[in-house]
């Protein structure tokens, strides 16, 4: 066989999961210089770009304007999109091993961490995930039911999903209509009674892995005020001494927010977002048709830990926090792909720098690479996963420089393709995309929003006027 | 970020040694998998040291015995324990300050992990990266 890499012979890769990372991942190997790339992504859903699409909040359009990058990557004639086509469903990683030299797993995080507690999974208590995915028209989550009549809810952790929920709770209709969240969505929220929001830190100020800028915006919105107790804004000796020593500005502004928050009470007239610092919800409480009534939530203290992180303690005393609604929001985390190793108790693939690792041999597996958030765990912003996606790709490249990687038996771009009508009929192309796109963007021109998205994968097909 | 994170992309092996053993295993270890430093494990597992280059050519500039000279003699054992839980930002800091380059991680009592003054660094310098990279995207869509 020739050489690999050649205009003749080139490198074939798939990729699997259409998120930024699987984008960053055809950016970087088109960008390399040493050998020729061929690269077909694989996307569960009909459409591209993941959580840029189904988890930014749909009132961050400017953090969505990535997709621009992902857009040019994607029209690069040695690029090809198979979207509604879902491994492990309608295609097997046996079947890329014939048609690829290298598969590269993107799939990301998709579900939530779980808190272990009692009473978690009772009704109205729900994953933020579940929500966030709701509110921005994921197709597989268009029948959640969200009970929206209670006055009060509760969102659990202080990370950027946490601040997205709590948000798309306290804006007025007036603010979200302007966005491109579900219509179905919107008319619920339209409904909302919801008056308080809890947003609740096990840890303090200084520690909260919210940014400045999303903490910030918190206190623009129009018909919501931000309150902070004065006495869980106010530093603890130990996070004060913490946050001298390290003289981090951003840490500083943003303790600085926090507190401006707990200078002014909140109007009554007005909703309220409410964000508690120093507590762990220990127990949801239910009434006696299984619904979450209110939180128990243990007042913690912070303690320095060896390596220096100061981490929270229970100090014993607990409060009850009444309140109808929750939304657990404290991470993501992977879910296992079939035939592909999975360290479980992380959620993310077994891997070495990006290489798939053998869980048996502790040796990689030929040909078969992963980055993004189901490599290192869901942390960081969209760009986090660039350089962690040239990690990978630097990786398939020193091990194509030594001959590792599989030899396919039908490297062809055209077999590959066959076998992808074959399996999955009804794929999707990026022209297909382009063309829903299109759409969707003329369906909210009219009402000067940035788009009216499609919200199942049967009106998709019926916008390209399939049968 | 939680220091899990950097464990979760360097597969599952610990390099670890026996107090018990000789400097010249802990040298062809360090020269086998190109690193820096070996936790010291006892026979249940549990780390009780840790030895680095350094402290082997510290030792080695006055001894001519170093090779058969056990591993006990040279290990430092007050060693500094990480948990997964950890932030990155302040074992960077912790590790500046008092001037260590290897931090064995530790999850209820078993050794999970080593981290090195590397694995931080490249922590850091990917999360700026990656959030200049997502403010330049975002100034340059303000500007199109």
């Amino acid at each position: 066989m020739s050489e690999i890499g050649t205009e003749a012979n080139p490198l074939r890769v798939a990729i699997v999961g259409a998120g930024p990372t699987g984008f960053y991942t055809a950016e970087q190997l088109f960008k390399q210089k040493q050998v020729e790339v061929e690269v077909d992504m694989f996307e569960r859903l009909p459409t591209p770009y993941g959580l840029v699409r189904y988890g930014v909040a749909p009132d961050h359009q400017k953090i969505k304007s990535v997709t621009r990058i992902f857009d040019r990557t994607a029209r690069r004639p040695e690029f090809r999109f198979f979207g509604n086509v879902e491994l492990g469903q309608d295609i097997t990683v046996d079947d890329l091993r014939r048609h690829y030299h290298m598969i590269v797993y993107t799939t990301g995080a998709q579900t939530d961490r779980s808190l272990n507690i009692e009473g978690e999974n009772l009704k109205r208590s729900h994953s933020a995930t579940e929500f966030v995915a709701w509110y921005n028209g994921h197709p597989d989550f268009r029948d959640c039911d969200f009970d929206l009549s209670v006055t009060r809810a509760a969102v659990i952790g202080v990370g950027n999903v946490a601040v997205d929920v709590c948000r798309i709770l306290s804006r007025t209709p007036e603010e979200l209509a302007k966005t491109d969240i579900a219509d179905y969505a919107l008319e619920a929220l339209r409904e909302s009674n919801i008056r308080e929001v809890y947003m609740l830190g096990r840890r303090g100020p200084a520690q909260a892995a919210f940014t400045t800028p999303e903490i910030k915006e918190l206190g623009e919105m129009e018909g919501s005020d931000v309150w902070v107790l004065p006495d869980e804004a106010a530093l603890d000796p130990l996070s004060e001494e913490a946050l001298a020593d390290s003289a981090d500005r951003a840490t500083t502004r943003k303790v600085e927010i926090i507190q401006s928050y707990a200078e002014e009470p909140p109007s009554p007239k007005q909703k309220r977002l409410i964000i508690r610092f120093l507590v762990s919800p220990t127990a949801f409480i239910g009434n006696d048709d299984g619904e979450v009534v209110a939180l128990e939530l243990m007042k913690n203290e912070l303690y320095r830990t060896d390596a220096g992180t100061l981490r929270p303690r229970a100090t014993g005393e607990t409060e009850i926090l009444p309140v109808g609604l929750v939304f657990r929001s404290i991470g993501y985390r992977g879910v296992p792909l079939p035939g592909v190793p999975f360290k479980e108790s992380w959620g993310v693939i077994l891997n070495e720098t990006g290489r798939v690792i053998n869980p048996d041999s502790d040796e990689p597996v030929t040909g078969e690479y992963t980055a993004g958030w189901i490599k290192r765990g869901a942390t960081g912003v969209i760009g986090t996963n660039k350089p962690d996606a040239a990690e990978t790709v630097e990786a398939m490249m020193e091990d194509l420089a030594g001959g590792r990687h599989l030899d396919p038996e039908a490297p062809g771009a055209d077999a590959a393709r066959q076998m992808v009508a074959a399996k999955k009929p009804d794929y999707f192309s990026y022209d297909d995309w382009l063309r829903l796109d299109e759409i969707e963007v003329a369906r909210g021109e009219e009402l000067g929003r940035p788009r009216v998205k499609f919200v199942t994968v049967e009106e998709m097909a019926e916008a390209l006027e399939r049968s | 970020m939680k220091i899990r994170r950097l464990l979760a992309t360097k597969g599952r092996e610990v390099i670890t040694i026996g107090p018990e053993q000789a400097v010249r295993d802990a040298v062809a270890l360090l020269a086998e998998h190109n690193i820096g430093a070996l936790v010291v494990v006892d026979d249940g597992g549990t780390p009780v040291g840790i030895i680095s280059e350094r402290d082997i050519i510290r030792r080695a500039a006055s001894s001519e015995t170093l090779f058969d000279e056990l591993i006990s003699d040279l290990m430092t054992r007050d060693v500094i324990t990480g948990v997964p839980q950890d932030d990155v930002y302040s074992v960077i800091h912790t590790m500046t300050e008092k001037r260590f380059r290897h931090l064995p991680i530790v999850d209820e009592g078993q050794l999970i992990g080593i981290i090195s003054i590397g694995d931080v660094v490249k922590a850091q310098r990917d999360t700026y990266r990656g959030e200049i990279d997502t403010l330049e995207t975002q100034i340059m869509a303000d500007e199109a």
